[in-house]
Protein backbone atom coordinates (compact mmCIF):
# COMPACT_ATOMS: atom_id res chain seq x y z
CA UNK A 1 0.00 0.00 0.00
CA UNK A 2 3.13 2.20 0.29
CA UNK A 3 3.38 5.68 -1.68
CA UNK A 4 5.55 5.90 -4.43
CA UNK A 5 7.36 8.95 -5.41
CA UNK A 6 9.83 9.09 -8.70
CA UNK A 7 12.94 10.36 -7.87
CA UNK A 8 15.12 11.50 -11.07
CA UNK A 9 18.98 12.35 -11.47
CA UNK A 10 20.44 14.39 -13.99
CA UNK A 11 24.10 13.34 -15.01
CA UNK A 12 24.12 11.06 -11.70
CA UNK A 13 23.45 13.79 -9.44
CA UNK A 14 19.85 14.37 -8.08
CA UNK A 15 19.03 17.63 -7.37
CA UNK A 16 17.40 19.13 -4.41
CA UNK A 17 13.87 19.08 -5.83
CA UNK A 18 13.77 15.20 -5.45
CA UNK A 19 14.19 15.84 -2.18
CA UNK A 20 11.26 17.96 -2.12
CA UNK A 21 9.34 15.45 -3.73
CA UNK A 22 10.33 12.99 -1.30
CA UNK A 23 10.16 14.29 1.49
CA UNK A 24 6.57 15.90 0.35
CA UNK A 25 5.51 12.18 -0.16
CA UNK A 26 6.73 10.84 3.23
CA UNK A 27 3.97 13.71 4.83
CA UNK A 28 1.81 11.88 2.79
CA UNK A 29 2.36 8.56 3.08
CA UNK A 30 2.42 8.98 6.95
CA UNK A 31 -0.81 10.94 6.71
CA UNK A 32 -2.45 8.11 4.95
CA UNK A 33 -0.60 5.39 7.58
CA UNK A 34 1.79 3.90 5.45
CA UNK A 35 5.24 3.71 4.04
CA UNK A 36 7.38 5.63 1.22
CA UNK A 37 9.03 4.06 -1.47
CA UNK A 38 11.01 6.08 -3.90
CA UNK A 39 11.95 4.55 -7.44
CA UNK A 40 15.00 5.28 -9.04
CA UNK A 41 15.55 5.15 -12.80
CA UNK A 42 18.91 4.10 -14.50
CA UNK A 43 22.31 4.44 -13.17
CA UNK A 44 22.68 5.51 -9.46
CA UNK A 45 25.53 4.53 -6.82
CA UNK A 46 23.71 3.15 -3.42
CA UNK A 47 25.06 5.40 -1.39
CA UNK A 48 22.85 8.20 -2.71
CA UNK A 49 19.86 5.98 -3.06
CA UNK A 50 20.38 5.14 0.48
CA UNK A 51 20.85 8.71 1.94
CA UNK A 52 17.05 9.34 -0.05
CA UNK A 53 16.20 7.73 3.43
CA UNK A 54 17.17 11.06 4.83
CA UNK A 55 14.23 12.50 3.86
CA UNK A 56 11.88 9.92 5.13
CA UNK A 57 11.89 6.93 1.84
CA UNK A 58 11.79 3.50 3.63
CA UNK A 59 12.68 1.90 0.54
CA UNK A 60 14.16 2.57 -2.83
CA UNK A 61 12.88 0.04 -5.94
CA UNK A 62 16.41 0.36 -8.20
CA UNK A 63 15.77 -0.53 -11.45
CA UNK A 64 18.84 -0.40 -12.90
CA UNK A 65 18.33 -0.32 -17.36
CA UNK A 66 21.20 2.42 -18.10
CA UNK A 67 18.77 2.76 -21.22
CA UNK A 68 16.85 4.77 -18.32
CA UNK A 69 19.27 7.40 -18.28
CA UNK A 70 17.78 9.24 -20.63
CA UNK A 71 13.70 10.20 -20.61
CA UNK A 72 11.77 7.57 -22.30
CA UNK A 73 7.48 8.29 -21.92
CA UNK A 74 6.77 4.59 -22.21
CA UNK A 75 10.06 3.22 -20.06
CA UNK A 76 9.06 5.30 -17.56
CA UNK A 77 5.71 4.74 -17.60
CA UNK A 78 6.37 1.32 -17.57
CA UNK A 79 8.93 1.23 -14.72
CA UNK A 80 6.99 3.25 -12.62
CA UNK A 81 3.66 1.00 -13.34
CA UNK A 82 5.62 -2.03 -11.96
CA UNK A 83 6.59 -0.33 -8.93
CA UNK A 84 2.94 0.74 -8.07
CA UNK A 85 1.85 -2.68 -8.69
CA UNK A 86 4.99 -4.50 -6.59
CA UNK A 87 4.18 -1.89 -3.38
CA UNK A 88 0.18 -1.94 -4.32
CA UNK A 89 0.31 1.82 -4.37
CA UNK A 90 -2.55 3.98 -4.62
CA UNK A 91 -0.70 7.30 -4.93
CA UNK A 92 1.90 7.80 -7.06
CA UNK A 93 4.09 11.34 -6.87
CA UNK A 94 6.22 13.08 -9.58
CA UNK A 95 7.66 16.35 -9.87
CA UNK A 96 5.95 19.02 -11.84
CA UNK A 97 8.73 18.91 -14.29
CA UNK A 98 9.92 17.91 -17.42
CA UNK A 99 10.38 13.74 -16.73
CA UNK A 100 7.18 14.13 -14.17
CA UNK A 101 5.29 15.65 -17.25
CA UNK A 102 6.04 13.21 -19.27
CA UNK A 103 5.49 10.31 -17.88
CA UNK A 104 3.01 10.52 -15.19
CA UNK A 105 -0.14 11.74 -16.97
CA UNK A 106 0.70 8.39 -19.04
CA UNK A 107 0.45 6.32 -15.81
CA UNK A 108 -2.55 8.16 -14.36
CA UNK A 109 -4.02 7.26 -17.91
CA UNK A 110 -3.27 3.32 -17.48
CA UNK A 111 -4.24 3.35 -13.96
CA UNK A 112 -7.43 5.63 -14.78
CA UNK A 113 -6.07 7.66 -11.56
CA UNK A 114 -7.15 11.57 -11.28
CA UNK A 115 -4.36 13.50 -11.11
CA UNK A 116 -2.76 16.88 -9.74
CA UNK A 117 -0.41 18.56 -12.07
CA UNK A 118 1.53 21.49 -9.84
CA UNK A 119 0.49 21.04 -6.64
CA UNK A 120 1.23 23.06 -3.87
CA UNK A 121 -0.05 21.29 -0.72
CA UNK A 122 -0.41 18.58 0.84
CA UNK A 123 -3.85 16.70 0.34
CA UNK A 124 -6.54 17.37 2.47
CA UNK A 125 -8.27 13.93 3.29
CA UNK A 126 -11.36 15.95 4.88
CA UNK A 127 -13.82 16.55 2.22
CA UNK A 128 -11.65 13.68 -0.28
CA UNK A 129 -8.49 14.22 -1.60
CA UNK A 130 -8.09 18.05 -2.17
CA UNK A 131 -4.96 19.64 -3.53
CA UNK A 132 -4.14 22.98 -4.07
CA UNK A 133 -2.62 24.13 -7.03
CA UNK A 134 -2.23 27.31 -9.13
CA UNK A 135 -4.25 28.45 -11.86
CA UNK A 136 -4.71 31.16 -14.61
CA UNK A 137 -0.36 31.43 -14.51
CA UNK A 138 -0.72 32.16 -10.93
CA UNK A 139 -3.40 34.96 -10.80
CA UNK A 140 -5.53 32.76 -8.87
CA UNK A 141 -5.07 28.99 -7.44
CA UNK A 142 -7.78 26.29 -7.36
CA UNK A 143 -8.43 23.27 -4.62
CA UNK A 144 -8.54 19.76 -7.21
CA UNK A 145 -10.61 16.96 -5.44
CA UNK A 146 -9.07 13.83 -6.96
CA UNK A 147 -12.30 11.46 -7.13
CA UNK A 148 -10.40 7.92 -8.60
CA UNK A 149 -9.19 5.12 -5.98
CA UNK A 150 -5.94 5.61 -7.62
CA UNK A 151 -4.55 9.36 -7.39
CA UNK A 152 -0.96 10.88 -9.26
CA UNK A 153 0.27 14.01 -8.02
CA UNK A 154 2.73 16.26 -9.70
CA UNK A 155 4.60 18.46 -7.08
CA UNK A 156 5.92 21.58 -8.33
CA UNK A 157 9.23 22.44 -7.51
CA UNK A 158 10.54 24.73 -4.98
CA UNK A 159 7.23 25.12 -2.99
CA UNK A 160 8.05 22.64 -0.53
CA UNK A 161 10.98 22.75 1.98
CA UNK A 162 13.35 19.39 1.99
CA UNK A 163 15.17 19.41 5.24
CA UNK A 164 17.53 16.46 5.49
CA UNK A 165 17.57 14.36 8.84
CA UNK A 166 18.75 10.91 9.71
CA UNK A 167 17.88 8.10 8.21
CA UNK A 168 18.87 5.28 5.39
CA UNK A 169 16.79 3.49 2.75
CA UNK A 170 16.68 0.09 1.83
CA UNK A 171 17.73 -0.39 -1.62
CA UNK A 172 16.19 -3.44 -3.48
CA UNK A 173 16.52 -3.85 -7.42
CA UNK A 174 13.74 -4.26 -9.63
CA UNK A 175 13.53 -5.89 -12.90
CA UNK A 176 11.00 -5.08 -15.62
CA UNK A 177 11.15 -6.39 -18.95
CA UNK A 178 11.28 -3.82 -21.81
CA UNK A 179 10.95 -4.27 -25.27
CA UNK A 180 11.82 -2.21 -28.38
CA UNK A 181 8.49 0.16 -28.44
CA UNK A 182 9.63 1.36 -24.79
CA UNK A 183 12.14 2.67 -26.16
CA UNK A 184 10.84 4.21 -29.56
CA UNK A 185 12.11 7.50 -29.53
CA UNK A 186 16.15 7.29 -30.09
CA UNK A 187 18.08 10.20 -28.71
CA UNK A 188 20.76 11.33 -31.53
CA UNK A 189 22.41 13.79 -29.45
CA UNK A 190 22.66 16.02 -26.21
CA UNK A 191 23.11 19.83 -26.16
CA UNK A 192 23.74 20.50 -21.79
CA UNK A 193 23.69 23.79 -21.31
CA UNK A 194 26.78 23.44 -18.77
CA UNK A 195 27.87 25.78 -16.17
CA UNK A 196 25.12 27.39 -16.02
CA UNK A 197 22.03 27.30 -13.62
CA UNK A 198 19.08 25.80 -15.19
CA UNK A 199 16.44 28.41 -14.85
CA UNK A 200 13.31 26.27 -14.15
CA UNK A 201 14.80 25.23 -10.95
CA UNK A 202 16.76 28.18 -10.21
CA UNK A 203 16.79 29.46 -6.82
CA UNK A 204 17.89 32.85 -7.83
CA UNK A 205 17.18 34.71 -10.88
CA UNK A 206 18.16 37.87 -12.72
CA UNK A 207 16.07 38.97 -15.86
CA UNK A 208 16.27 42.24 -18.07
CA UNK A 209 13.89 43.48 -20.50
CA UNK A 210 14.15 46.21 -22.62
CA UNK A 211 15.17 48.72 -20.72
CA UNK A 212 18.48 47.12 -20.97
CA UNK A 213 18.92 48.98 -24.32
CA UNK A 214 20.68 45.69 -26.06
CA UNK A 215 22.55 43.05 -25.69
CA UNK A 216 25.98 44.53 -25.48
CA UNK A 217 24.88 45.90 -21.98
CA UNK A 218 23.90 42.43 -20.77
CA UNK A 219 27.72 42.18 -19.39
CA UNK A 220 26.80 43.77 -16.09
CA UNK A 221 24.18 41.96 -15.46
CA UNK A 222 25.36 38.32 -16.02
CA UNK A 223 28.08 39.97 -13.45
CA UNK A 224 25.64 40.38 -10.59
CA UNK A 225 23.82 36.92 -11.72
CA UNK A 226 27.74 35.14 -11.45
CA UNK A 227 28.25 37.17 -8.25
CA UNK A 228 24.94 35.39 -6.93
CA UNK A 229 25.51 31.86 -8.42
CA UNK A 230 21.59 33.18 -10.27
CA UNK A 231 20.48 32.09 -13.63
CA UNK A 232 19.53 35.03 -15.91
CA UNK A 233 16.21 35.15 -17.48
CA UNK A 234 14.43 38.36 -19.92
CA UNK A 235 11.24 39.40 -21.14
CA UNK A 236 9.75 38.36 -24.30
CA UNK A 237 10.60 41.18 -26.71
CA UNK A 238 14.20 40.65 -25.01
CA UNK A 239 14.49 37.09 -26.85
CA UNK A 240 11.81 38.61 -29.62
CA UNK A 241 15.16 40.48 -30.99
CA UNK A 242 17.33 37.49 -30.28
CA UNK A 243 19.22 39.79 -27.53
CA UNK A 244 18.95 36.57 -25.47
CA UNK A 245 18.37 33.21 -26.42
CA UNK A 246 14.54 31.63 -26.77
CA UNK A 247 14.93 29.56 -23.33
CA UNK A 248 15.43 32.70 -21.09
CA UNK A 249 11.98 33.97 -22.09
CA UNK A 250 9.72 34.19 -19.15
CA UNK A 251 5.93 34.80 -19.22
CA UNK A 252 2.79 33.85 -20.49
CA UNK A 253 4.54 32.39 -24.07
CA UNK A 254 7.84 31.44 -21.95
CA UNK A 255 8.86 30.11 -18.96
CA UNK A 256 7.49 29.94 -15.40
CA UNK A 257 9.80 30.31 -12.84
CA UNK A 258 9.26 30.39 -8.96
CA UNK A 259 12.65 31.47 -7.39
CA UNK A 260 13.04 32.67 -3.90
CA UNK A 261 15.04 35.87 -5.47
CA UNK A 262 13.79 37.36 -9.00
CA UNK A 263 15.38 40.72 -9.68
CA UNK A 264 13.53 42.56 -13.06
CA UNK A 265 15.73 45.20 -14.53
CA UNK A 266 14.43 47.36 -17.13
CA UNK A 267 11.33 45.08 -17.94
CA UNK A 268 8.04 47.26 -17.16
CA UNK A 269 5.71 44.54 -15.47
CA UNK A 270 3.05 43.50 -18.00
CA UNK A 271 0.41 41.02 -16.62
CA UNK A 272 1.94 38.20 -19.58
CA UNK A 273 4.96 38.94 -17.97
CA UNK A 274 4.17 38.87 -14.56
CA UNK A 275 2.20 35.26 -15.04
CA UNK A 276 5.67 33.99 -15.76
CA UNK A 277 7.30 35.14 -12.31
CA UNK A 278 4.38 35.65 -9.84
CA UNK A 279 5.14 32.47 -8.15
CA UNK A 280 8.63 34.18 -6.91
CA UNK A 281 8.87 34.68 -3.10
CA UNK A 282 10.70 38.09 -3.38
CA UNK A 283 10.68 40.54 -6.28
CA UNK A 284 12.75 43.42 -6.39
CA UNK A 285 12.26 45.74 -9.33
CA UNK A 286 14.92 47.99 -10.85
CA UNK A 287 13.39 50.68 -13.23
CA UNK A 288 13.83 54.08 -13.72
CA UNK A 289 10.50 55.13 -14.53
CA UNK A 290 8.80 55.35 -11.17
CA UNK A 291 4.96 54.73 -12.27
CA UNK A 292 6.44 51.14 -14.01
CA UNK A 293 3.75 48.86 -13.11
CA UNK A 294 6.24 46.25 -12.58
CA UNK A 295 6.39 47.86 -8.77
CA UNK A 296 2.89 46.90 -7.91
CA UNK A 297 4.31 43.48 -7.91
CA UNK A 298 7.68 43.88 -6.14
CA UNK A 299 8.60 43.32 -2.56
CA UNK A 300 11.33 45.70 -2.94
CA UNK A 301 11.82 49.12 -5.35
CA UNK A 302 14.68 51.20 -7.13
CA UNK A 303 14.06 53.71 -9.16
CA UNK A 304 17.26 53.72 -10.65
CA UNK A 305 19.17 53.88 -14.17
CA UNK A 306 19.76 50.06 -14.02
CA UNK A 307 23.35 51.18 -16.28
CA UNK A 308 24.23 52.13 -13.05
CA UNK A 309 22.18 50.40 -10.05
CA UNK A 310 23.89 46.93 -11.49
CA UNK A 311 27.76 47.73 -10.99
CA UNK A 312 26.54 48.84 -7.30
CA UNK A 313 24.50 45.99 -6.66
CA UNK A 314 27.16 43.26 -7.70
CA UNK A 315 29.98 45.05 -5.52
CA UNK A 316 27.26 45.06 -2.63
CA UNK A 317 26.88 41.53 -3.24
CA UNK A 318 30.36 40.86 -3.52
CA UNK A 319 31.10 42.92 -0.35
CA UNK A 320 28.34 40.82 1.57
CA UNK A 321 29.77 37.61 0.50
CA UNK A 322 33.35 38.42 1.61
CA UNK A 323 31.99 39.36 5.26
CA UNK A 324 29.52 36.40 5.32
CA UNK A 325 32.39 33.87 4.28
CA UNK B 1 0.57 12.59 -43.48
CA UNK B 2 -2.32 13.78 -41.68
CA UNK B 3 -1.93 16.43 -38.56
CA UNK B 4 -4.42 16.73 -35.42
CA UNK B 5 -3.88 20.05 -33.86
CA UNK B 6 -5.27 20.09 -30.57
CA UNK B 7 -6.63 23.91 -29.85
CA UNK B 8 -8.34 25.03 -26.48
CA UNK B 9 -10.11 28.14 -25.45
CA UNK B 10 -8.50 30.63 -23.24
CA UNK B 11 -9.22 33.47 -21.41
CA UNK B 12 -6.96 36.46 -23.02
CA UNK B 13 -3.68 36.74 -21.63
CA UNK B 14 -4.45 40.66 -19.57
CA UNK B 15 -7.99 39.15 -18.20
CA UNK B 16 -8.19 39.92 -14.17
CA UNK B 17 -9.33 36.97 -13.04
CA UNK B 18 -12.61 37.43 -10.60
CA UNK B 19 -14.49 34.68 -8.89
CA UNK B 20 -18.12 34.28 -8.80
CA UNK B 21 -20.77 31.76 -6.54
CA UNK B 22 -18.59 31.66 -3.25
CA UNK B 23 -15.60 31.19 -4.94
CA UNK B 24 -16.57 27.86 -6.33
CA UNK B 25 -16.62 29.26 -10.29
CA UNK B 26 -15.00 31.97 -12.47
CA UNK B 27 -16.27 34.84 -13.79
CA UNK B 28 -17.11 34.49 -17.65
CA UNK B 29 -18.51 38.02 -18.06
CA UNK B 30 -16.59 40.11 -19.79
CA UNK B 31 -13.93 37.90 -20.64
CA UNK B 32 -12.53 37.66 -24.11
CA UNK B 33 -11.59 34.24 -25.26
CA UNK B 34 -8.43 33.57 -26.99
CA UNK B 35 -6.77 30.63 -28.72
CA UNK B 36 -4.37 29.13 -26.42
CA UNK B 37 -0.98 30.97 -27.33
CA UNK B 38 1.17 27.91 -27.08
CA UNK B 39 -1.42 25.81 -29.45
CA UNK B 40 -1.55 28.62 -32.04
CA UNK B 41 2.18 30.18 -32.09
CA UNK B 42 3.57 27.51 -32.10
CA UNK B 43 1.77 23.83 -32.43
CA UNK B 44 -0.71 25.00 -35.58
CA UNK B 45 1.81 27.16 -37.00
CA UNK B 46 4.35 24.40 -37.44
CA UNK B 47 1.41 22.50 -38.67
CA UNK B 48 0.88 24.50 -41.11
CA UNK B 49 4.73 25.29 -42.08
CA UNK B 50 4.83 21.06 -42.63
CA UNK B 51 1.55 21.35 -45.15
CA UNK B 52 3.61 24.82 -46.77
CA UNK B 53 6.62 22.48 -47.46
CA UNK B 54 4.18 19.90 -48.94
CA UNK B 55 5.27 17.52 -46.47
CA UNK B 56 1.61 17.42 -44.43
CA UNK B 57 -1.23 16.48 -46.43
CA UNK B 58 -4.15 17.69 -44.43
CA UNK B 59 -4.30 18.99 -41.38
CA UNK B 60 -7.33 18.95 -38.85
CA UNK B 61 -7.86 20.95 -36.23
CA UNK B 62 -10.11 19.44 -32.77
CA UNK B 63 -11.21 21.48 -30.13
CA UNK B 64 -13.74 20.24 -26.72
CA UNK B 65 -16.19 22.61 -25.91
CA UNK B 66 -19.87 24.01 -26.62
CA UNK B 67 -20.86 26.27 -29.11
CA UNK B 68 -19.06 29.46 -27.64
CA UNK B 69 -16.09 27.86 -28.38
CA UNK B 70 -16.95 28.09 -32.40
CA UNK B 71 -15.47 31.89 -32.79
CA UNK B 72 -11.89 30.72 -31.51
CA UNK B 73 -11.97 27.86 -33.71
CA UNK B 74 -12.99 29.84 -36.55
CA UNK B 75 -9.78 31.98 -36.10
CA UNK B 76 -8.15 28.95 -35.81
CA UNK B 77 -8.85 27.99 -39.08
CA UNK B 78 -8.19 31.22 -40.53
CA UNK B 79 -4.42 31.03 -39.37
CA UNK B 80 -4.65 27.48 -41.68
CA UNK B 81 -6.23 23.95 -41.56
CA UNK B 82 -8.41 21.92 -43.83
CA UNK B 83 -10.97 21.43 -41.54
CA UNK B 84 -12.17 21.46 -37.69
CA UNK B 85 -13.78 19.23 -35.58
CA UNK B 86 -15.40 20.36 -32.17
CA UNK B 87 -16.88 17.50 -29.55
CA UNK B 88 -19.56 18.66 -28.25
CA UNK B 89 -19.15 18.67 -24.56
CA UNK B 90 -17.94 20.72 -21.54
CA UNK B 91 -14.89 18.57 -19.94
CA UNK B 92 -14.27 19.27 -16.53
CA UNK B 93 -10.51 18.14 -16.27
CA UNK B 94 -7.60 17.19 -18.94
CA UNK B 95 -8.73 13.27 -18.36
CA UNK B 96 -11.94 13.71 -20.07
CA UNK B 97 -11.03 15.89 -22.84
CA UNK B 98 -8.10 13.89 -23.83
CA UNK B 99 -10.87 11.01 -23.79
CA UNK B 100 -12.80 12.31 -26.33
CA UNK B 101 -10.35 13.43 -28.78
CA UNK B 102 -8.65 10.14 -28.30
CA UNK B 103 -11.66 8.65 -29.52
CA UNK B 104 -11.94 10.65 -32.27
CA UNK B 105 -8.85 10.43 -33.64
CA UNK B 106 -8.32 6.49 -33.34
CA UNK B 107 -11.20 6.40 -36.11
CA UNK B 108 -9.52 9.12 -37.92
CA UNK B 109 -5.72 7.61 -37.69
CA UNK B 110 -3.59 11.03 -37.60
CA UNK B 111 0.70 10.72 -38.28
CA UNK B 112 1.30 13.50 -36.15
CA UNK B 113 -0.54 14.93 -32.92
CA UNK B 114 0.66 18.55 -32.23
CA UNK B 115 -0.87 20.46 -28.80
CA UNK B 116 1.03 23.40 -27.26
CA UNK B 117 2.86 22.54 -23.85
CA UNK B 118 0.42 23.91 -21.82
CA UNK B 119 -2.97 25.62 -21.78
CA UNK B 120 -2.89 29.08 -19.91
CA UNK B 121 -5.79 28.52 -17.81
CA UNK B 122 -5.46 25.26 -15.84
CA UNK B 123 -1.22 24.98 -16.57
CA UNK B 124 -1.30 21.25 -16.46
CA UNK B 125 0.37 20.50 -19.41
CA UNK B 126 -0.61 16.69 -19.42
CA UNK B 127 -3.52 16.51 -22.64
CA UNK B 128 -0.86 15.49 -24.67
CA UNK B 129 0.98 12.85 -22.72
CA UNK B 130 -2.45 11.93 -21.83
CA UNK B 131 -3.12 11.12 -25.55
CA UNK B 132 -0.29 9.92 -26.59
CA UNK B 133 -1.23 7.28 -23.64
CA UNK B 134 -4.72 6.58 -24.49
CA UNK B 135 -3.51 6.41 -28.10
CA UNK B 136 -0.79 3.99 -27.24
CA UNK B 137 1.90 6.43 -29.21
CA UNK B 138 4.91 7.86 -28.53
CA UNK B 139 5.52 11.08 -27.02
CA UNK B 140 8.16 14.16 -27.43
CA UNK B 141 7.13 16.53 -24.79
CA UNK B 142 8.34 20.33 -24.88
CA UNK B 143 9.41 20.36 -28.72
CA UNK B 144 11.30 23.42 -29.90
CA UNK B 145 11.77 22.30 -33.43
CA UNK B 146 10.13 19.78 -35.54
CA UNK B 147 11.36 18.22 -38.78
CA UNK B 148 9.87 15.25 -40.68
CA UNK B 149 10.99 13.23 -43.75
CA UNK B 150 9.42 9.94 -44.88
CA UNK B 151 7.55 9.23 -41.76
CA UNK B 152 10.48 9.36 -39.15
CA UNK B 153 10.23 12.98 -37.37
CA UNK B 154 13.49 14.46 -36.33
CA UNK B 155 12.82 16.60 -32.69
CA UNK B 156 14.30 19.13 -30.66
CA UNK B 157 13.12 19.44 -27.27
CA UNK B 158 14.32 20.66 -23.62
CA UNK B 159 15.51 18.19 -21.12
CA UNK B 160 16.54 18.84 -17.16
CA UNK B 161 19.62 21.64 -18.14
CA UNK B 162 19.47 21.10 -21.70
CA UNK B 163 18.48 20.18 -24.92
CA UNK B 164 18.15 16.87 -27.01
CA UNK B 165 17.50 15.97 -30.37
CA UNK B 166 15.14 12.53 -30.80
CA UNK B 167 14.40 10.72 -33.68
CA UNK B 168 11.10 8.82 -34.14
CA UNK B 169 9.01 6.77 -36.16
CA UNK B 170 5.65 8.28 -36.71
CA UNK B 171 2.59 8.06 -35.79
CA UNK B 172 3.92 10.74 -32.48
CA UNK B 173 2.26 12.99 -30.42
CA UNK B 174 4.39 16.03 -29.68
CA UNK B 175 3.53 18.82 -27.57
CA UNK B 176 5.18 22.52 -28.50
CA UNK B 177 6.87 24.98 -27.06
CA UNK B 178 8.59 28.29 -28.19
CA UNK B 179 11.45 28.28 -30.89
CA UNK B 180 9.13 25.86 -33.28
CA UNK B 181 7.82 28.57 -35.46
CA UNK B 182 6.98 32.50 -35.72
CA UNK B 183 3.75 33.77 -34.94
CA UNK B 184 1.60 34.69 -37.59
CA UNK B 185 -1.44 36.69 -37.84
CA UNK B 186 -4.63 36.04 -39.62
CA UNK B 187 -4.85 37.54 -42.93
CA UNK B 188 -7.87 38.45 -45.20
CA UNK B 189 -7.70 36.22 -47.42
CA UNK B 190 -7.46 33.45 -44.60
CA UNK B 191 -10.58 34.43 -42.72
CA UNK B 192 -12.31 34.29 -45.78
CA UNK B 193 -11.09 30.66 -46.74
CA UNK B 194 -11.78 29.85 -43.02
CA UNK B 195 -15.43 30.57 -43.57
CA UNK B 196 -16.07 27.96 -46.17
CA UNK B 197 -13.91 25.24 -44.49
CA UNK B 198 -15.81 22.15 -42.54
CA UNK B 199 -16.33 22.97 -39.09
CA UNK B 200 -17.78 19.69 -37.81
CA UNK B 201 -19.89 19.18 -34.32
CA UNK B 202 -19.00 15.21 -33.08
CA UNK B 203 -21.04 13.86 -30.12
CA UNK B 204 -18.75 13.07 -27.17
CA UNK B 205 -17.89 9.34 -26.05
CA UNK B 206 -18.78 7.98 -23.11
CA UNK B 207 -15.85 9.27 -20.49
CA UNK B 208 -16.17 10.79 -16.52
CA UNK B 209 -13.58 13.39 -15.42
CA UNK B 210 -11.12 11.71 -12.29
CA UNK B 211 -10.90 15.33 -10.73
CA UNK B 212 -13.13 17.93 -9.60
CA UNK B 213 -12.37 21.62 -8.71
CA UNK B 214 -14.51 22.79 -5.26
CA UNK B 215 -13.28 26.07 -4.87
CA UNK B 216 -11.02 28.90 -5.95
CA UNK B 217 -9.05 31.66 -4.31
CA UNK B 218 -7.20 34.40 -5.03
CA UNK B 219 -3.65 35.57 -4.42
CA UNK B 220 -3.13 37.34 -1.12
CA UNK B 221 -2.31 41.28 -2.35
CA UNK B 222 1.24 41.74 -1.81
CA UNK B 223 2.45 43.02 1.09
CA UNK B 224 3.69 46.45 0.19
CA UNK B 225 6.71 47.47 -1.16
CA UNK B 226 9.99 49.01 -0.05
CA UNK B 227 11.78 51.88 -1.58
CA UNK B 228 15.49 51.91 -1.40
CA UNK B 229 17.36 54.43 -2.93
CA UNK B 230 19.78 53.33 -5.68
CA UNK B 231 22.60 54.68 -3.80
CA UNK B 232 22.03 52.45 -1.22
CA UNK B 233 22.35 49.02 -2.60
CA UNK B 234 24.13 47.78 0.56
CA UNK B 235 20.69 48.28 2.09
CA UNK B 236 19.23 46.30 -0.16
CA UNK B 237 21.88 43.18 0.39
CA UNK B 238 21.05 43.48 3.54
CA UNK B 239 17.01 43.48 3.94
CA UNK B 240 17.44 40.41 1.27
CA UNK B 241 19.61 38.42 3.63
CA UNK B 242 18.05 39.29 7.28
CA UNK B 243 14.41 40.11 5.99
CA UNK B 244 13.68 37.84 2.77
CA UNK B 245 15.95 35.68 3.63
CA UNK B 246 16.64 34.62 -0.02
CA UNK B 247 20.82 35.03 0.36
C1 LIG C 1 -0.46 37.26 -26.07
C2 LIG C 1 0.74 37.92 -25.48
C3 LIG C 1 1.69 37.15 -24.82
C4 LIG C 1 2.83 37.74 -24.26
N1 LIG C 1 3.72 36.95 -23.60
C5 LIG C 1 4.77 37.53 -22.96
C6 LIG C 1 5.69 36.75 -22.20
O1 LIG C 1 5.59 35.53 -22.12
N2 LIG C 1 6.71 37.38 -21.58
C7 LIG C 1 6.90 38.74 -21.64
O2 LIG C 1 7.85 39.24 -21.04
N3 LIG C 1 6.07 39.49 -22.39
C8 LIG C 1 5.02 38.92 -23.04
N4 LIG C 1 4.18 39.71 -23.78
C9 LIG C 1 4.55 41.13 -24.01
C10 LIG C 1 4.20 42.04 -22.84
O3 LIG C 1 2.87 42.48 -22.99
C11 LIG C 1 5.14 43.25 -22.81
O4 LIG C 1 5.07 43.91 -24.04
C12 LIG C 1 6.60 42.90 -22.54
O5 LIG C 1 6.70 42.09 -21.38
C13 LIG C 1 7.42 44.16 -22.35
O6 LIG C 1 8.79 43.83 -22.21
P1 LIG C 1 9.75 44.81 -21.43
O7 LIG C 1 9.22 45.06 -20.08
O8 LIG C 1 11.12 44.23 -21.54
O9 LIG C 1 9.75 46.11 -22.33
P2 LIG C 1 9.00 47.54 -22.12
O10 LIG C 1 7.57 47.36 -21.86
O11 LIG C 1 9.44 48.33 -23.26
O12 LIG C 1 9.63 48.08 -20.79
C14 LIG C 1 10.94 48.49 -20.64
C15 LIG C 1 11.08 49.05 -19.22
O13 LIG C 1 12.42 49.41 -18.99
C16 LIG C 1 12.46 50.63 -18.28
N5 LIG C 1 13.74 51.27 -18.59
C17 LIG C 1 14.14 51.88 -19.73
N6 LIG C 1 15.41 52.29 -19.64
C18 LIG C 1 15.84 51.93 -18.42
C19 LIG C 1 17.07 52.10 -17.73
N7 LIG C 1 18.13 52.70 -18.29
N8 LIG C 1 17.16 51.62 -16.48
C20 LIG C 1 16.11 51.01 -15.88
N9 LIG C 1 14.91 50.82 -16.50
C21 LIG C 1 14.79 51.28 -17.74
C22 LIG C 1 11.27 51.40 -18.76
O14 LIG C 1 10.87 52.33 -17.80
C23 LIG C 1 10.24 50.29 -18.96
O15 LIG C 1 9.48 50.07 -17.77
C24 LIG C 1 3.03 39.14 -24.37
C25 LIG C 1 2.08 39.91 -25.02
C26 LIG C 1 0.95 39.33 -25.57
C27 LIG C 1 -0.06 40.22 -26.25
Amino acid sequence: MSVIVLVEHTGGIIKKKNFEAVQYAAQIAKKTATTLTAVVLGNATNAEMEGLGAYGAQKVLHVADTRLNDLHARAYCKALLAAAEKEKSKIIITLHDISGRTVAPRVAVQLKAGIVAGALSIPDLEKGFVIKKAVFSGKAFAYVNILSDVKVIMLMPNAFPAVKAEGKAVVEQLAVSFDEKDFGVKVKSIDKVTGEVSLADAELVVSGGRGMKGPENWGILEDLAKELGAATACSRPVADSHWRPHHEHVGQTGGTVRPNLYIAVGISGAIQHLAGVNGSKTIVVINKDPEAPFFKAANYGIVGDAMEVLPRLTAAVRKFKEQHK
Amino acid sequence: MKILVCISQVPDTSTKIVLKNNDTSVNGDGVTYIINPYDEWYALVRAIELKEKGIASDIHLITVGKANVEPVIRKALSLGGDEAIRIDADSNDAYETAGYIAAYAAQVGYDLILCGKESIDYNNGITGTMLAGMLDMDYIGFATDIQVEAGVAVVKREVEGGEETDQCNLPLVISCQKGIAEARIPNMRGIMAARTRPLKVVEPSKIAALTAILSYELPPAKAGIKMISPDDMDQLVDLLHTEARVI
